[in-house]
C-alpha cells in the first residue's frame, strides 16, 4: 500500500541531501564553493536540510574576483550569517597587486581570479572536497560530469581517470594530495532550481527580478554599470533599462535580458517562454567550441 | 508528422503562471536509459524528445546546425549525434566513452535519461547507466530486426534488475509501416526475452525521425492499439514508489551530534516508511528500540517513505553508527560475511582472486576478498564459460568473503542493500560492481562437530607423537630420497607414517594446479589440510615438497599443534642440484622448455630458523635420514 507518492523536486532534493552527507561522512576537510548565485542558494539551502538541527559541518568558501555585484557582496553576508556558518572570502593576491580586471585583461581575467584564485584557495585551507552548484543540464560537457569529480593533486580533471558511479555509491577515496569537486544538484535543471526556490521561499539576488539599471551594449551584450570602475568608452553614456540577470558572474562579463518579470513566478514564465539557454549571458563561453570542458580540465570549477 | 506538443499547457504559461506551476509541482519522475547505437536512430529519439519537450534552445541548435556543417555524418543534415556527444576529444574521434545524463519533462513527469553510446567500453557504461534506472528503451532498427546487441543490451538490463523494458521498434517508416514485419520482430524478441527471464515489455512502432507513436498515436499505425512512447513512460510505476511496500530500512549515513541533548540518525530510507513510535532494530547488534521523531528544518514528520533522506532519532540510548542498518523489528535483515554474488568488472587491471579489497554497500565499507570465479557469461551467447579472472568488461559469479557480517538483502529484493562496488586499496579505483545473489549457508550453518574419540586417542592408540616432519629444499636437493629412507626406518620401529611426496600429490589431489605462484600457495595450502588431518589421526607424516615459499611454510606450521611441525632444510646448493639432475628437469629449464622452474626462474626462499638443516653436501642420505629421526624419537 502506496502512503505517499514523490514528486520530482522531492526525489531531487532527497539525492542532494544524501550527497551532502556522503561528503561529510567520508571527507576529512570539506568546504562549499558559493557564489552567491540561484544555484548556491538551493546548495546552501539543501546543506540547511541536510544537517538540521546542526548547521553545515563546513564553511563556506567565495573565490573573489573583486567584480562581483554589489547586490552579491551584500546577500553572501547575510546568507552566510543566517546559516551560521563560516564565511571565508578568497582573493587571488597576484591578480590583486596586478589589477587584473575584465576590462584589460580579457580571458586572464576569469583565469586568474577564478581558476587560480580557487586553486590557491583550496591549498591554503587544505580542502579535500569542494561541493559546487554546478548542474548536469547547463553545457554538454557537464551532461557526462561525475558528481564525484576527481582532480589530481594539481587539480586537472582528466575525463579517462573519471569513476563509474553506480547506485547511490560514491568511492570518496583519494590520495593524499588529490581532491575530489562534489555536484550535489547535478540532475537539477534551471527549471527545477527555480521552481524549488518557489517552493522553499528561497532568498536570492534582487538582480534575477527585473528593475531599472544603467545599462551600455558591449559586444552584443547589455552590461550593467555597477560601480563607477566601469571605464565608460568615448561616446558612450548608461541607459536605464529594465532588465534582469539570469545567470550571475562578474557584472561586467555577465549580459542582461530586457525584462518585465519582478516576481518569481514571472521569472519562470519568462524562462519557459524564453528562446535561448542560460549559458548565453555568459562571455566566458564563447571563446571557442568546446570552451567549458578546456577550462575545467585547467581547473575552473 | 503526427507531433502533439508536450506541453498540452503551453497557453497556460503564458496566460496564468501560477497555475502552471502549481500543476507542475506535482509531477513525477522517471529515469531511464537508452540502449542501442547510433545506427538505431537512438541520439535522434533522444534529440526528438528533448527538442519536442524544449529542452534544446534556439542557441543550441545554431550551435548544432553550424556542428552538423563542421563534423556531421549526416550531411549536413542536423546530426543529433553531436547533440549527445559532449567531450571534445570523443567527437574528434567520432567515438562516446561515457555515460551521459539528459533532462526533460512533460506535464507530468521530469525524465532523466541515460544515455550509454555503444563501442568497447559498453558493458561498464550500460551497467552505470542502467543501475539508477527505472526503465530501459530498447532500440531496433526495423529493418534489421533482433541482433546480437539487442540480445546483450537486454542480457545487462535483466542482470542489473530494471522491471519495466520498452522495445522499440524504431524506423517504422524506412519499412512501410508494415505491420507483419513489427509483429515477426516482437515475436522473436519475445522467445528470446523470455529465455533470459525477462517476463515482461511494451514493444512500440516507432519513427524516431517522423515522430510516429512518441507523443501520440501515428495515423500510420492504425494496427496498433497500444500507448505511444512518451504517454507510457509517463505512466509507468517508479520503482521508489514500489519500494514502500517493502519492510522498513534505512542505512545509516550520518549520526546528527549537534549537543548532548540530541543524536539522530540521518539516511536516505531504502525501503518502506517509518512512523513515530514505530519498534525498530538495528543491525548487525540486533539491539531494537522506538522511533521517537522524524526531525526536519519545516518541524518534525508524522511519515517518511522511501527515497527520502531523513533525520530520525530513537527513544532508547543505544549503539548504532554510520554503516548499522535500522530495520522494522518484525522484519529484520540477514547478517552474513560470506556471499555469492555477480560481479562486473569495470577497471584495466583484471581481477585478483585472493586480494583483499574495499567493497561498499550502503553507507558501509568494508575489506573483502573475492574467489576464483564460478565461471564468467558470454553476454554475447549468455554461455558460462570457465575463467580464473575477470578482465574490464567481464561478468561473473564469484563468492565474496567480508572481514566482518554485514547486513544485506538480495539484490533483487532491493538496490541499494544488495548493490555494492569494489575499489582497489592501492588506486582506489572503484574496479568492480556487485550484485548480492545470496548469502553461503556455510557462513551460517556449518559449525564444528566435536567427536567422541580425539586427537589424543588416535595417538595414543599408535602408542606414539604425532608430527609433521616437513622436508624442503631446491629440486633434485634429494628431499624423496631422504623421506623415503625416514619412513622405511620408522615402519622397522612400528611407526605409523605416511609420506606424502610432491610429485604424487600432483597425480591426484592436486592435479587440477599448475605452477605459477597461486597455484603454489593453493598446493601447499592443500598439502597442509591433508596433513594437518593425518596428525590428527596419531599418524606422523613426512613430507617432500619443494614449497619454495616462506609464508606458506609459516601458514602449514601455524596450522598444527605447538611442536608438532619440523621443518627440516634438505640444504643442497644450486650447482649441486642441478649437475645430479636426476629427472631432467634443469636441462629442461635451462633451455626454457619448462617454465616457472624453481631456482632458475622462480625463486626459493630459504627458511631462516629451520628445525633441522641438512648440508648433503657433507653425509650421505642414510646419515641425513638417523639424524632426523633421532631429533623426532631422542
Amino acid at each position: 500500500m502506496t502512503q505517499k507518492t514523490l514528486t520530482h523536486l522531492q526525489r531531487l532534493e532527497a539525492e542532494s541531501i544524501h550527497i551532502l552527507r556522503e561528503v561529510v561522512a567520508e571527507a576529512e576537510n570539506p568546504v562549499m564553493l558559493y557564489s552567491v548565485g540561484k544555484d548556491s542558494a538551493v546548495m546552501l539551502h539543501l546543506a540547511k536540510k541536510a544537517f538540521y538541527p546542526a548547521p553545515p559541518p563546513f564553511p563556506l568558501l567565495h573565490v573573489d574576483t573583486t567584480w562581483k555585484f554589489r547586490d552579491m557582496y551584500a546577500l553572501r553576508d547575510k546568507a552566510a550569517k543566517d546559516a551560521g556558518m563560516e564565511l571565508l572570502v578568497y582573493q587571488n593576491p597576484e591578480a590583486a597587486e596586478r589589477g587584473i580586471n575584465p576590462f584589460d585583461h580579457g580571458g586572464l581575467h576569469t583565469d586568474m581570479w577564478k581558476t587560480e584564485g580557487l586553486k590557491q584557495a583550496l591549498d591554503k585551507y587544505g580542502f579535500d572536497v569542494a561541493f559546487g552548484g554546478a548542474r548536469r543540464d547547463e553545457e554538454k560537457s557537464r551532461a557526462k560530469e561525475r558528481v564525484f569529480s576527481f582532480r589530481s593533486a594539481n587539480h586537472r580533471w582528466d575525463p579517462k581517470s573519471q569513476r563509474p558511479e553506480l547506485w547511490r555509491l560514491y568511492n570518496a577515496r583519494k590520495a593524499k594530495g588529490e581532491s575530489v569537486r562534489v555536484f550535489p544538484i547535478s540532475n537539477w535543471t534551471e527549471l527545477d532550481i527555480w521552481q524549488y526556490i518557489h517552493l522553499e521561499g528561497i532568498e536570492i539576488v534582487p538582480l534575477y527580478f527585473s528593475a531599472p539599471r544603467p545599462t551600455v551594449e558591449r559586444d552584443g551584450l547589455t552590461i550593467m554599470v555597477d560601480d563607477d570602475r566601469f571605464p565608460l568608452r568615448e561616446g558612450e553614456t548608461p541607459v536605464t533599462k529594465s532588465v534582469r540577470f539570469r545567470t550571475l558572474g562578474c557584472y561586467p562579463l555577465t549580459g542582461a535580458v530586457e525584462s518585465t518579470a519582478t516576481t518569481l513566478p514571472e521569472v519562470i514564465q519568462e524562462m519557459l517562454l524564453t528562446t535561448t539557454s542560460e549559458r548565453q549571458g555568459r562571455a566566458i563561453d564563447h571563446d571557442q567550441a568546446a570552451s567549458m570542458e578546456k577550462k575545467k580540465q585547467e581547473g575552473y570549477f | 508528422m503526427t507531433t502533439e506538443p508536450i506541453y498540452k499547457t503551453d497557453a497556460l504559461i503564458a496566460e496564468n503562471i501560477d497555475a502552471y506551476l502549481e500543476a507542475h509541482q506535482h509531477k513525477t519522475m522517471l529515469r531511464f536509459i537508452t540502449c542501442g547505437s547510433v545506427d538505431d536512430g537512438k541520439s535522434t529519439l533522444i534529440g526528438r524528445l528533448l527538442y519536442d519537450s524544449k529542452m534544446i534552445f534556439e542557441d543550441q541548435l545554431a550551435t548544432l546546425e553550424a556542428d552538423s556543417k563542421r563534423v556531421g555524418t549526416q550531411g549536413g543534415e542536423i546530426d543529433f549525434a553531436l547533440l549527445v556527444d559532449g567531450l571534445a576529444a570523443e567527437r574528434e574521434q567520432g567515438i562516446t566513452i561515457d555515460v551521459a545524463y539528459r533532462f526533460f519533462a512533460t506535464e507530468k513527469r521530469k525524465f532523466i535519461v541515460a544515455d550509454t553510446p555503444g563501442h568497447e567500453q559498453y558493458t561498464r557504461n550500460m551497467v552505470t547507466g542502467a543501475s539508477t534506472a527505472d526503465l530501459a528503451v530498447i532500440l531496433i532498427d526495423a529493418r534489421k530486426g533482433v541482433l546480437t546487441q539487442t540480445r546483450r543490451h537486454s542480457y545487462l538490463v535483466n542482470l542489473i534488475g530494471i522491471r519495466h523494458v520498452v522495445l522499440a521498434v524504431n524506423k517504422m517508416d524506412l519499412i512501410g509501416y508494415d505491420k507483419a514485419t513489427f509483429d515477426n520482430i516482437v515475436a522473436e524478441y519475445g522467445e528470446f526475452a523470455r529465455s533470459i527471464g525477462i517476463e515482461d515489455f511494451t514493444a512500440i512502432p516507432i519513427s524516431g525521425f517522423k515522430g510516429d507513436n512518441i507523443t501520440g498515436p501515428s495515423e500510420f499505425t492504425p494496427w496498433y492499439s497500444g500507448p505511444a512512447l512518451l504517454p507510457f513512460l509517463e505512466s509507468v510505476e517508479v520503482d521508489v514508489t514500489a519500494d514502500q511496500e517493502q519492510p522498513f530500512r534505512l542505512p545509516v549515513q550520518w549520526v546528527n551530534r549537534p549537543n548532548l541533548d540530541f543524536r539522530g540518525f540521518a539516511g536516505m530510507i531504502a525501503s518502506g516508511t517509518v512512523r513515530p513510535g514505530d519498534q525498530v532494530r538495528v543491525l548487525p547488534s540486533g539491539k531494537t528500540s522506538t522511533v521517537s521523531r522524524i526531525v526536519s528544518l519545516e518541524g518534525d514528520r508524522d511519515l517518511a517513505v522511501a527515497g527520502e533522506s531523513v533525520t530520525i532519532t530513537l527513544a532508547d540510548e543505544i549503539d548504532c553508527s554510520r554503516g548499522q542498518v535500522i530495520v522494522a523489528a518484525q522484519a529484520p535483515l540477514e547478517v552474513a560475511d560470506q556471499f555469492e554474488s555477480t560481479l562486473v568488472w569495470m577497471d584495466e587491471t583484471e581481477m585478483v582472486p585472493g586480494r583483499a579489497y574495499w567493497l561498499k554497500i550502503g553507507t558501509q565499507t568494508v575489506s573483502a576478498t573475492i574467489h576464483q570465479p564460478k565461471y564468467e557469461v558470454n553476454i554475447n551467447t549468455q554461455e558460462h564459460l570457465a575463467t580464473k579472472t575477470l578482465d574490464l568488461n567481464a561478468i561473473g559469479v564469484a563468492n565474496i568473503t567480508t572481514d566482518r557480517e554485514i547486513p544485506f538483502a538480495a539484490y533483487a529484493d532491493n538496490r541499494d542493500l544488495g548493490g555494492f562496488i569494489l575499489i582497489d586499496k592501492i588506486t582506489n579505483h572503484t574496479v568492480a560492481a556487485g550484485m548480492i545473489h545470496f548469502a553461503l549457508r556455510r557462513a551460517q550453518n556449518i559449525h564444528w562437530q566435536a567427536t567422541d574419540i580425539g586427537r589424543d586417542h588416535h595417538a595414543s592408540m599408535k602408542h606414539q607423537k604425532p608430527a609433521v616432519l616437513w622436508l624442503t629444499g631446491l629440486s633434485g636437493s634429494g628431499k624423496s630420497t631422504i623421506a623415503n629412507i625416514v619412513e622405511k626406518k620408522l615402519a622397522r620401529m612400528n611407526r605409523h607414517t605416511f609420506l606424502l611426496d610432491g610429485d604424487n600429490v600432483r597425480h591426484g589431489l592436486n592435479k587440477d594446479l599448475g605452477f605459477t605462484e597461486a597455484d603454489r600457495i593453493e598446493n601447499i595450502r592443500r598439502v597442509g589440510e591433508v596433513a594437518k588431518l593425518m596428525t590428527d589421526a596419531g599418524l606422523i607424516v613426512i613430507t617432500a615438497f619443494i614449497s619454495p615459499f616462506r609464508s606458506e611454510r609459516d601458514m602449514v606450521r601455524g596450522m598444527m599443534q605447538p611442536g608438532e611441525f619440523v621443518e627440516v632444510f634438505v640444504d643442497t646448493p644450486l650447482e649441486v642440484a642441478e649437475a645430479r639432475d636426476v629427472k631432467g628437469l634443469y636441462a629442461k629449464a635451462r633451455s626454457g622448455q619448462l617454465k616457472n622452474f624453481t631456482g632458475i626462474d622462480s625463486p626459493y626462499e630459504a627458511p631462516e630458523n629451520a628445525e633441522m638443516r641438512i648440508d648433503t653436501t657433507q653425509m650421505t642420505p642414510e646419515e641425513a635420514a638417523d639424524l632426523i629421526i633421532a631429533r623426532l624419537i631422542p
